[in-house]
Parts: structure tokens; C-alpha cells; sequence
């Protein structure tokens, strides 16, 4: 490419951050630092019951015990604990969305995420968590003439202990790792979702995080239990606003899909990148697990990571029911200064079990894209398959991609497959196109898309539009 | 419509190329090369494997791997190579490759979309929509005897070679240049595609529109009849004359060129 049309590129990279504007709510918020009087004084705000407290305690002192990770392909400076806000929340306590604060109705229209029912789009219901607690839970009444439960996590340990009590820490344990246990001490809110047997949702079900408190890390916690032969769409969106500081997100996610339930969990994560020197931005350090629990089980996670200083994240499935199925579709992208260390696990304990990996890494500017994935085939698990498949697109000459796929097979009887290629973003390609008059831009974008289609055709049809719009912003300018 | 009738009536130069140099990594390709493309000739362009044809194609269309060396290119009237790629194509270049390049995930229909639509955007006319695109684009693909379900592959993408030249041919007839070059798009098809693709040319021949057609073999030439034949070697053009030339390049080969002066056209 000639330096005219680096230029050309690298003005565009200058494109800002759209959601990065704040909203003064009338905040409730703790001060900062971490302590055993951290953990009950949070436990007390949501007035939980005495089992929930001690699990929290049981996480703390064990985080104590723990060291950060450094295995990841990442840098950063070390996070200082004691400098965080732990727990932060708009006021005023919501019995229905008309008694909202309407500053923070104003922000979701910002969003795009309309939160009045009347507006919404037929078919997504939507919970939507600002800093620490969720602040509604839409169409929540036509999901409960199902059996269906979607609420907040909070309100779920109110009314549904003896689920909550089953089910939590029970695919991500709060021994798990570093950054899971801590949010087992201190997770504030996020959403809980229970489909009951046979019931196939009608709708996408929707998480919208947000979030707006500075100095404020979100810990949120969802746990979404899918009984026999059931359904679930589930739709997870983020963002945040501009801060010079870095913010952590450190979230957990479990999926418990028993006999022929099948879970679809796709992400399209944009939060705050930082800025082009690599100045703010969220860590997003995330822990995300499904079991297949029953037989002919499935779990699909299906992301679009185009956000964040940093990720750490390997959404997972324990392949445990036989004949059970495991996916991950993941795009991808770090432009400027972004780090993105992402991939999954696949452990197959059952026998016949089958697991896809789809991994598109997109790397632009300085930025740094690893995907790291690890296929176990435990000794039961006869005829169990994998197939993986890993891509590395470069734009530019100062950005790296990296691959480290870990293999562990313990059963003669399994096949797996794994691809990996790595590519420079085609000037034959984009020479081609604008040949044809596409302008570079729109070149870019079309190559792109083309790249990523596997996984964007995992995603329901409104997402993938938007990871469409989300992947053209990011790389705005980015082919050096 | 002989040649004699255009210049009777007048010919406007479409593309004039004068003493052209050019080099890549380091090694001069095209040494002084000159040609004039008045509107509605069709020029033939032959020469042996490595003379220049290609370049001299793909600087037409502005690949940026060339170096201009000196010289110049006047397009419409204008300086070529203050004109971007996109905006190249816009104003009516098109260059059917001599390799076409694979997408993989853009399918072929979307992309024939988006550049149809950025064509007639630029010439002032609304965008198609999905309806219309598709009857536009079935039509000329049936003159072109194409399988439909192309549309539906990613673009070029695991096609065999006669169907990527088809699909070059296509786009040039969607597109409907003011200039199209075409690069040994008769490479590798069996005489009925040569002929479909030749009656593909044909089909948009006017007096208003012209050809440059890169080929190896005067084979093509017996369908698609040029109003000149131009012989490339070592980055010039050393012979020009009528397609007799190119009768006689087939039966005597290229080795009569290098020995004799270049010929005036
Ligand atoms: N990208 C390139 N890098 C280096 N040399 C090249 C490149 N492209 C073409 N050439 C050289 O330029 C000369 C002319 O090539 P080309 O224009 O493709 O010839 P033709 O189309 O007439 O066969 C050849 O010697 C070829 O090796
Ligand atoms: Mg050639």
C-alpha cells in the first residue's frame, strides 16, 4: 500500500468512540478499597440471605490466597484493589420502568437500547445493568406465562434461592481463578435466566451492560439454567464511557444446559477501548463457562470483541452429557493499542461429543491479538471430534498476531482437526475491488465482512448488523 | 463499422499514452511505450511472455506496485495518474484480470451490487434495488450462458478458470466501460467459452466505447476483430498493423520482431 493511502487510513482510525459520554445519575456508591467489610456491607445492600453471604466470604478469603495470572499474552500496570469502588448504583430503587430516573432513560435512548416497553423491538427482552445494579428487566410478565424466569441476579436470589442456590458457582466454582473469585465476593448484579423443561423462548433474551460511575469496577454475575429439551437465545451487549483510568470489568458467566437444551450466547462486547496512545480503556476480564450437562446437550458461544484495553476471556463448554455439542464462533479486534488475549476450552468427557472452534483475530495499529484455546479429550470420551479452526488477519506491519492451540487427548478414539493461517489483508484483494470503484474504505469493510462471515452468521439477524457497523468503526483507517 | 468511417467522422482520443517508462522492484518493464485508443477501435495487444503486457494493463487501471518512471497518460482528456483506482473504474476503466482474485465470504452477488450501485451513483442514476439487481445481472448472465448459483458463491471463490473469465466478462457488461482491457481473457478456454466471451465484447462494442485486448493467440482475434494489432516486446511497442499482423505473428512466431525497427501504425 502507498503511504498516500496509509494516510487516507489513518485518518479514518481517528474515528471517536461513540458511547463515550457520561450521565450524571443520583448515585449511590460505596468508597473505595476491598475488605471483609467490603463483601458483607454488599451482601447487606441486597439484603441477601445468610449462605450467600458466607459463599462471598469463602471466595474473599481464598482471592486472598491467590496470585494474579500472568500467563496471558498481555501487559499491564499491576491493578492497585484498594483503588476501586466496589459497589455503585443509581438511588432510586425501581418498581416499574415509569418510575425510572429520567436521566437514565435518557442515557439507554442514547444507547439505542430503549428500555419503555411500548418502544421495544418485538421479540429481544432486554435486562440492562448500569454499574452495579440491574434497572430493568423487560417483557418480563409474557416470559413468566412460560415457566420462563429473566430477571435480575438480585432479584433472583429474592425469589428463587433454592435455583440460585443449586446452580451458582456450580460451572465456574469460586475457586476457579483469579478474577472469578473475585467477583464471587463481590458481584453486584447482572442477570438470571431460567428456561423450565421443554419450553422454547420466543424471544432473544438481552443483557445490556453499561458502565457510567467512574472508578467503578462492574462485577456482574449471570447464570442462565436451560432444562430438558428446552431453548434460549441469549444476547449480551456493553459499553462505557471515556475515562482516562482504567476500569476493571470482571465478570462471570454460567450456562448449565441439561438433556437436549440448547444455549446460544452470542456477545458483541464494546467497551471502552482507550484512546489511540493506548490512555484508558476497560480490562475485560472475564470468565465465561457452559457444562453440557445432559445428554445431546449444546452450548454455542458465539463473540464479536471489538472493545476493551484488554481481554482476557475463553468462553468454555464441559462436554460431560454424551453426544453433546460445544461451539465458538469468535471475531476479534484490536486496533491502536488494544491487547486481546481470547480463545476457549473444549473439554470432552462424554462420549461423542463434538466441539467447533471458529476463531477470527483481526489485528490493526500497534495493537496485540492472541487466541489460545485448549481441546481436552478426557479418557471416556470415545468418538469424541473437534474440529479448529484459527485465523489471524494483519493490517499493517506494527501489530501482532499469535496462535497457541493446546491439545490434550487422552482417548486413541477421538479425532481432532486444527487449522491456523495468517494473512496480511490482501492488496491483490483490495486492488480488485476498487478496480471494480469500490472506495478503499468500503473495500476494506466488504474484505472484512467476508472474513468474519462464519461467525457473523452465527449471530441473530439485528447483531449481526450491528457487529457489521461495530467492526467498520474499529478499523476505521486501520490498513498500514 | 470500418475504421475508415470513424476517422472520417472524427476521432476523439480516449486514452493516449506517451514515451511511458516503467519499472518494479528496480527492473525497467516498459521503455517508452506509446499508443493512442481513439473511441469505439479495438486495439490487440501481443507480444511474448514477460514483455509488459500485464504492466502496461494494470498501470492503466492504477496498481500502485508500478513505478512511473516518466512519461505520461491522458485519459478523457485528463492526467491518468492524478485519478485514484476507485475513481479510474468510476470514469469508465475496467480491466478484466488475468487472474481474478478469490473473496472468500463476500458472495458474488453482494459484491456485483455494490459496485452496479456505485456506478450509477456516479453517473447520476438511482441504486438498484435487490429486484431489479437481480433481474439486471440474470439477463447478462444468461447471454453469457453462466450458471445462476454463481451469484450465490463467494466471489471467484473455488470457481474453475472458465468461470472466473465468465465472471470478469460479466462485470465488464454490468459495469459498461468506456474502456476495457482485457488481459489473456482467452487463456484457458475452450473455443464455445471463447466464442460466448467474444460475443460477450461484441455485444458491447459501439463508437463510443473501446478495447484493449491482451492475447497470446489470434484465435480470439477471429471473433473479436481489432482495428489494430500492436506488438509488445521488451516494454515497447515494436510492430503495429492490421489483424493481418496477428495472422502472421501465429504462423512466424515473435523471433522476425526483435531483428526488424519498429513499424509506425
Ligand atoms: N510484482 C512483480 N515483481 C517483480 N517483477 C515483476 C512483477 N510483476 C511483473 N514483473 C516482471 O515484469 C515483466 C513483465 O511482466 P508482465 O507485465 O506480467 O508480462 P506479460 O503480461 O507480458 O507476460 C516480467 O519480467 C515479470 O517477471
Ligand atoms: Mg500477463
Amino acid at each position: 500500500m502507498s503511504d498516500d493511502s496509509m494516510q487516507t487510513l489513518e485518518v479514518h482510525t481517528q474515528s471517536e468512540y461513540k458511547y463515550g459520554w457520561s450521565t450524571l445519575l443520583d448515585m449511590d456508591t460505596f468508597p473505595k478499597g476491598l475488605s471483609e467489610e467490603t463483601v458483607r456491607a454488599i451482601s447487606l445492600k441486597k439484603e441477601e440471605p445468610e449462605w450467600l453471604l458466607e459463599w462471598r466470604l469463602k471466595a474473599y478469603r481464598h482471592w486472598l490466597t491467590m496470585k494474579e495470572p500472568d500467563w496471558a499474552n498481555v501487559h499491564y500496570p499491576p491493578i492497585n484493589y484498594q483503588d476501586i469502588i466496589y459497589f455503585a448504583a443509581p438511588k432510586k430503587k425501581l418498581n416499574s420502568i415509569d418510575e425510572a430516573d429520567p436521566e437514565l432513560l435518557r442515557m439507554f435512548d442514547k444507547l439505542g437500547v430503549p428500555l419503555e416497553e411500548r418502544k421495544i423491538l418485538a421479540g429481544v427482552a432486554v435486562d440492562a445493568v448500569v454499574d452495579s445494579v440491574s434497572v430493568t428487566t423487560t417483557f418480563k410478565k409474557e416470559l413468566s406465562t412460560l415457566g420462563i424466569i429473566f430477571s435480575s441476579f438480585s432479584e433472583a436470589v429474592k425469589e428463587h434461592p433454592e435455583l440460585v442456590k443449586k446452580y451458582l458457582g456450580s460451572v465456574v466454582p469460586y475457586t476457579d481463578n483469579f478474577f472469578a473469585t473475585l467477583n464471587s465476593a463481590v458481584f453486584s448484579d447482572g442477570s438470571f435466566c431460567y428456561i423450565p423443561a421443554g419450553v422454547r423462548c420466543p424471544m432473544e433474551l438481552s443483557t445490556y451492560f453499561r458502565i457510567n460511575a467512574a472508578n467503578t469496577g462492574q462485577f456482574e454475575r449471570t447464570l442462565i439454567v436451560a432444562e430438558k429439551g428446552s431453548y434460549v437465545s441469549y444476547l449480551e451487549g456493553c459499553t462505557a464511557p471515556m475515562r482516562d483510568e482504567n476500569q476493571l470489568h470482571a465478570a462471570v458467566v454460567e450456562i448449565i444446559a441439561l438433556d437436549e437444551a440448547f444455549v446460544k450466547y452470542s456477545t458483541v462486547q464494546n467497551w471502552y477501548p482507550g484512546d489511540k496512545e493506548g490512555r484508558g480503556g476497560i480490562y475485560n476480564f472475564v470468565t465465561k463457562r457452559g457444562i453440557c450437562a445432559g445428554y445431546k446437550s449444546k452450548i454455542s458461544w458465539t463473540q464479536v470483541e471489538t472493545g476493551s484495553a484488554i481481554t482476557w476471556k475463553y468462553p468454555s463448554v464441559i462436554l460431560k452429557g454424551d453426544e453433546s455439542v460445544g461451539e465458538f464462533y469468535s471475531v476479534a479486534v484490536t486496533n491502536n493499542r488494544q491487547q486481546a488475549d481470547t480463545g476457549t476450552k473444549m473439554l470432552h468427557v462424554g462420549k461423542n461429543t463434538k466441539s467447533t472452534i471458529i476463531s477470527k483475530g483481526i489485528s490493526a495499529g500497534y495493537s496485540n491479538n492472541s487466541y489460545r484455546g485448549l481441546v481436552k479429550i478426557g479418557k471416556r470420551a470415545d468418538g469424541a471430534q473437534n474440529f479448529s479452526q484459527c485465523d489471524s488477519l494483519l493490517m499493517g506491519d506494527k501489530c501482532g498476531a499469535h496462535t497457541f492451540p493446546y491439545l490434550e487427548v487422552d482417548n486413541p478414539n477421538a479425532r481432532v482437526e486444527h487449522e491456523a493461517t495468517t494473512s496480511k489483508i490482501g492488496e491483490d484483494q483490495l486492488f480488485y475491488c476498487k478496480q471494480r470503484g469500490l472506495s478503499e474504505e468500503d473495500a476494506i469493510n466488504m474484505i472484512v465482512n467476508g472474513y468474519c462471515k462464519e461467525v457473523f452468521n452465527e449471530l441473530p439477524m439485528e447483531f449481526a448488523v450491528e457487529a457489521q457497523k461495530l467492526l467498520a468503526i474499529s478499523l476505521e483507517g486501520s490498513v498500514g | 463499422m470500418t475504421n475508415n468511417l470513424i476517422k472520417i467522422k472524427e476521432m476523439k482520443p480516449l486514452l493516449q499514452i506517451s514515451d511511458l517508462h516503467v519499472s518494479i522492484a528496480g527492473n525497467s518493464i516498459l521503455n517508452g511505450l506509446n499508443l493512442t485508443v481513439n473511441q469505439g477501435e479495438v486495439h490487440a495487444i501481443m507480444g511474448p511472455n514477460g514483455s509488459g503486457k500485464s504492466t502496461l494493463a494494470n498501470v492503466i487501471a492504477g496498481r500502485e506496485e508500478y513505478k512511473i518512471e516518466s512519461g505520461s497518460i491522458q485519459y478523457k482528456g485528463r492526467d491518468l495518474f492524478s485519478m485514484e483506482v476507485d475513481e479510474r473504474s468510476l470514469e469508465g476503466i475496467f480491466l478484466a484480470f488475468q487472474y481474478p482474485v478469490e473473496i472468500p465470504g463476500v458472495s458474488n452477488s453482494n459484491f456485483l451490487k455494490s459496485t452496479i450501485n456505485v456506478h450509477r451513483v456516479h453517473r447520476g442514476l438511482s441504486e438498484l434495488n435487490a429486484l431489479e439487481m437481480l433481474k439486471y445481472v440474470r439477463s447478462k448472465m444468461s447471454s453469457l450462458e453462466m450458471d445462476p448459483d454463481l451469484l450465490k458463491r463467494s466471489l471467484n471463490d473455488g470457481f474453475s478458470g472458465g468461470e472466473k473469465k465468465r465472471n470478469e466478462i460479466l462485470q465488464m457488461l454490468l459495469l459498461e466501460p468506456s474502456l476495457a482491457i482485457l488481459d489473456e481473457t482467452d487463456s484457458g478456454l475452450d473455443i464455445d467459452a471463447l466464442r460466448i466471451v467474444a460475443d460477450g465484447v461484441n455485444q458491447l462494442r459501439s463508437t463510443d466505447r473501446s478495447f484493449i485486448v491482451v492475447t497470446h493467440y489470434q484465435r480470439l482475434l477471429a471473433y473479436i476483430v481489432p482495428d489494430f494489432v500492436h506488438v509488445l516486446s521488451n516494454g515497447k511497442i515494436v510492430a503495429t498493423g492490421d489483424k493481418s499482423l496477428a495472422l502472421k505473428l501465429e504462423e512466424e512466431g515473435y523471433d522476425w520482431i526483435k531483428e526488424s525497427p519498429a513499424v509506425p501504425a
